[in-house]
This record gives structure tokens, sequence and C-alpha cells, in this order.
């Protein structure tokens, strides 16, 4: 049952995961989320175990939700649900439509698609990012976020999470500016894998 | 070379692709037109190009892609499954192991402290792919108010825990970009643009 649920879900995250690898995370994430798989914070991090492992993103994160879902069948069904759609859609494009993407509207479809996904990948980092900087405290009163009463809290800012999130975002951006190659994807985790262990040493 | 060769030999080669290509996407197109164009001949400079364009406008990750488009070409549908067999097989591996053991990894007090310093690195670097795509957005505005319009609603959505699912804002926007592409092609033929 719980395999079917998860080839269901993933299915639909690969027919809809337009623009490349990072397309693919705040799909997952809605269905991972709605679906109570992981929280926020696990998802995190298997998305940086993700960059971090040979292969492509969306694979790696389909066979690991679900695996920690319902083991080996349920990391085979995810993962092949995740593929599907794209290897039929592939086979249509080369036996039937060649030059279907060249078509005005499918142009103008396409074109939708990938403003609305890059929005929508915008919106998850800057959330993500944020969440990872702010607790909820509980207890008080004032609650931006309305969701269960137990969720009513003040936010503190959580100032070492903040420390990394500048000096790594520093350094990323930084990298460009003043030599001549951008720090890696898999070199800014390592970084701030260092500085997490630095700056939340005895907190 | 008999099929049932190209068959395997499809299997390995995209094996080792997906085994040794780290971070996914862009960074294994590379990787991909390397071996398969330059060294086995496969395929072509611009069927490989052509096959960037469909992997952009077709969803899933593009090394799926690129691995059945040159899988169908060698061997048929035989062909293609191998080569998608080929290509996911080793990250289903590696992350299910990794699976097994990620929790009692988490569990060591400085492993943990590494990974809340990777969550920043996470959210950097889909912000970066998102800054990236939204660069290559074309200069008309429709897609510029689209995409944010979208980064307005999920972002509202997330911060006041609003359940809004992302496939039906993009079905949203699909279908608006259309109305808009008709709205202007039947401008265009009342007012006698050739276009």
């Amino acid at each position: 049952m719980i395999c079917l649920e998860l080839f269901l879900g993933f299915f639909k995250v690969g027919c809809f995961a337009f623009g490349g690898a990072y397309g693919a995370i705040p799909l997952i994430r809605d269905v991972v989320l709605s679906c109570g798989w992981l929280d926020d914070e696990a998802l995190t991090y298997m998305i940086a175990v993700s960059e971090s492992t040979p292969g492509p993103i969306m694979v790696n994160l389909a066979t690991y939700v679900g695996s920690s879902q319902a083991g080996l069948l349920g990391a085979a069904s995810a993962t092949l649900a995740v593929v599907l759609p794209s290897f039929f859609i592939i086979l249509l494009v080369i036996v039937l439509l060649k030059g279907w993407s060249r078509h005005r509207y499918a142009r103008a479809i396409l074109q939708g698609l990938k403003s609305c996904i890059s929005g929508i990948i915008l919106a998850t980092g800057l959330y993500m990012l944020l969440q990872s900087c702010i607790r909820w405290g509980a207890g008080a009163a004032i609650g931006l976020r309305p969701g269960g009463e137990e969720s009513y809290g003040i936010w503190s800012l959580d100032i070492r999470s903040l420390a990394v999130t500048v000096l790594a975002a520093g350094a990323f951006w930084g990298s460009k500016r003043w030599s001549k190659k951008k720090l890696s994807p898999i070199g800014l985790i390592l970084l701030s894998a260092g500085l997490g262990v630095v700056i939340f040493y005895g907190g | 070379m008999s099929k049932d060769r190209i068959r395997w030999e499809l299997f390995f080669t995209f094996m080792g692709i997906g085994l040794f290509t780290f971070g996914g996407g862009y960074a294994m197109i590379s990787v991909i037109e390397d071996i398969c164009s330059r060294r086995k001949g496969w395929i072509s400079h611009e069927e490989m190009m052509d096959m960037t364009v469909i992997a952009e406008s077709t969803p899933g990750p593009i090394a799926i892609n690129c691995a059945t488009f040159v899988g169908y070409r060698q061997a048929g549908l035989s062909g293609a499954v191998m080569a998608t067999l080929g290509v996911v097989l080793p990250s289903f591996g590696v992350i299910y192991l990794i699976s097994m053991f990620l929790d009692d990894f988490l569990e060591i007090q400085i492993i943990a402290h590494a990974f809340k310093g990777i969550r920043a690195a996470v959210g950097i670097l889909i912000l970066n792919a998102a800054v990236n795509m939204l660069k290559k957005l074309p200069p008309d505005p429709l897609p510029k108010v689209i995409a944010l319009c979208s980064f307005a609603a999920m972002f509202l959505a997330d911060l006041f825990c609003v359940d809004l699912s992302s496939i039906v804002l993009m079905l949203a926007a699909g279908a608006v970009s259309l109305v808009f592409a008709a709205g202007r092609a039947c401008a265009g033929q009342k007012g006698g643009d050739p276009r």
C-alpha cells in the first residue's frame, strides 16, 4: 500500500519535473511533506547527500524517501516511478513528435512552466534558508505562523545558523569574484559542514 | 557487433556515467557527450545539442533523457531500457546503502553539527539554481510576471503553512502562457501581422 503511494507520489514528480535537478526539489518537498514521509530538516540533509553522491538528484531523493518508508521495495517503486515518465516521454519524442518543441503553442506552455518553476525554486530556496536561521520559540502569543495552536510562538534568530549562512554565501558568491573558479557545489557543502562543526561546537 | 553485445555495452557505459558524475544535471551532459559522442561515436555533436534542447523541454533528469535517447538510437527499445537502467542503478545502490546508515550517523554529535551547517549550503545551492534560471528567461514581460507571481504565491504559502501544490501552480502558469500566445496569434491575424 505504502509502495503504491510512493509510486503515485513520485510518478507525479517525474511528470512535472521541468527545469533540471533543482526543478524537482520543490515538487518532491510538496509530496514528501504532505504525505508526512520526511520533515523539512531531514529533506534538507538528504538533498545535501544527493548532491554529494553520484547520479541525478531526483533519482537519489526518490530512492532515499522510498527506502526510508518501505525498505528495498519502497526504494524500487519510488525510483521506478520517478524515472518512468521521462523514459516514455523521450521515446514519444523520438518516435512521433520530432519537431514538437518548435511548435508555437507547445513553446508557450513550456515557457509558462519554466517561468513558474523558476519562481517556485526561488521561493523554496529562500524559505529553506529562512527556516534554518529562525527558531520558533514556544509559549508566546505573537505568531507569524498560523497552523496548530502549538505552532504559535515568538520567533528568534538563530545567530549561529545565520553566521554559517552568511559565511557560506559569501564564500560561494564571493569566490566567483575574487578567484577565477567558482566554488563547486560539493566544495560548498564541505565548507559549510566544516563551518557547522566549528560554529555549533558546544552549542 | 551483435545486438546483445551492444545492449550490454550500453548498460555498462551508462553505469559508469551514473557512477562517476556528481551533482547531476548539466555536469552529466558534458560527460555523456565526451563518452557517447567523442569516444564511442554513438551520436553526433549536433544530435547531442538537439538532445540538450529536448531534455530541457521535457520533465525528468537530463541523464535519464540522454540515456534513453542514446540507447534507443543504438538498439531500439531494449537498448533504451538497458541504458536507462545502467544510469540509474549506481545511484540507487549508493543511496540505498546510505539510507540504512544515515539516521545512526546523525546521532554522532559532530556529524549532526556538520549537517546543521550543510542546511545553509543546500539553501544557497537552490537559490543559485533559481537565479540562473531567472537570468535565462526571455526578455518579454509575461515570463517575468509569471515567475514573480509564482514566487510570491509559493513563498507566502510556505510562510503561512498553506498547502499549495506546485503542480497546480505550474498548470495554471502553462495555461496563462498558452492563452496569451493564442491571444497574440489572434491579434496578429486580425491586424494582418505576417508572423
